[in-house]
């Protein structure tokens, strides 16, 4: 027979000392969530400059003097996009990560190892977004 | 009987959606980042090299089916989330709309954008 527990607010942030790893992962999973749907908006917005770009003259886009190349390349030379950058893959290999997590606890394995392997993910999560930081940082200009 | 903590429907069908998205868009998340930083270069973008991209049908494909899951999953997700903070009644119902509209307009939005590239006219708007 089923029964139902009294959680308290389940979003109390004032408990935080209180939160399991579990806990933790899930509100990681959240906020990294939150932040890949926005950058997905945001992505498709900066993308659509795409749409005046194909109307350009053969001779522009040859020269890349189009809209699209020149809005991504004027992004791509500030600092601050690309430590955004180096933020969202570290968002994104985070989520991917949890979310194999918890796709094999969902099926039943793993269950008595989801403490490990949370901070499984946050070492390696904290290790790939190191480790591309030169790549991400290649010919920008400070 | 177990528990159950989910803020899912038992047996619905977006709790199963949210998790056959997920399984693809580990896959294709990680190959997209892979190729367009590492394989690739951001700062190194141009408009022919993404066009060249999107005109190979089995490309195009796959960004098309990328958005449409990554919409649905990332959309899905924030009702959910919203739902767990208490969203409940003529808010509840308010806010699907409102998510279901803009999950509608990205999409659009995207398709053009690929569209644009792959050198795609269907309509006139599109």
């Amino acid at each position: 027979m089923s029964q139902s527990y009294n959680r308290g607010r389940i979003e109390d942030f004032g408990r935080w000392r209180e939160f399991s790893a579990g806990m933790w992962a899930w509100i990681f999973h959240k906020f990294t969530g939150w932040v890949l749907i926005g950058y997905l908006f945001t992505h498709i917005a900066v993308l659509s400059t795409a749409l005046t770009a194909a109307n350009a003259d053969p001779s522009t886009i040859a020269a890349h003097n189009d809209v699209y190349t020149q809005t991504i390349r004027a992004l791509e030379s500030l600092l601050v996009v690309r430590i955004l950058e180096v933020g969202l893959l570290a968002v994104a290999v985070f989520h991917i990560l949890n979310g194999i997590r918890l796709l094999l606890v969902d099926l039943g394995i793993g269950l008595e190892a989801q403490d490990r392997s949370f901070y499984a993910s946050l070492v390696l999560t904290g290790v790939i977004a190191v480790a591309s930081v030169p790549t991400f940082l290649a010919g920008v200009t400070f | 009987m177990a528990e159950r903590y989910s803020s899912f429907e038992k047996g619905g069908r977006r709790w199963l959606l949210q998790r056959v998205t997920a399984a693809f868009l580990i896959v294709v998340l990680a190959f997209h980042f892979f190729l367009l930083h590492f394989v690739n270069h951001a700062n190194e973008v141009t408009f022919q090299m993404s066009a060249g991209r999107m005109q190979q049908w089995i490309y195009y494909s796959l960004m098309v089916l990328f958005l449409i899951t990554a919409t649905f999953h990332g959309v899905n997700g924030v009702y959910n989330a919203l739902v767990n903070m208490g969203l409940t009644g003529a808010r509840k119902r308010a806010m699907k709309a409102a998510l279901s509209v803009a999950s509608l307009l990205l999409i659009v939005q995207g398709l053009r954008t690929a569209n644009a590239w792959a050198g795609i006219d269907l309509l006139p708007i599109i």
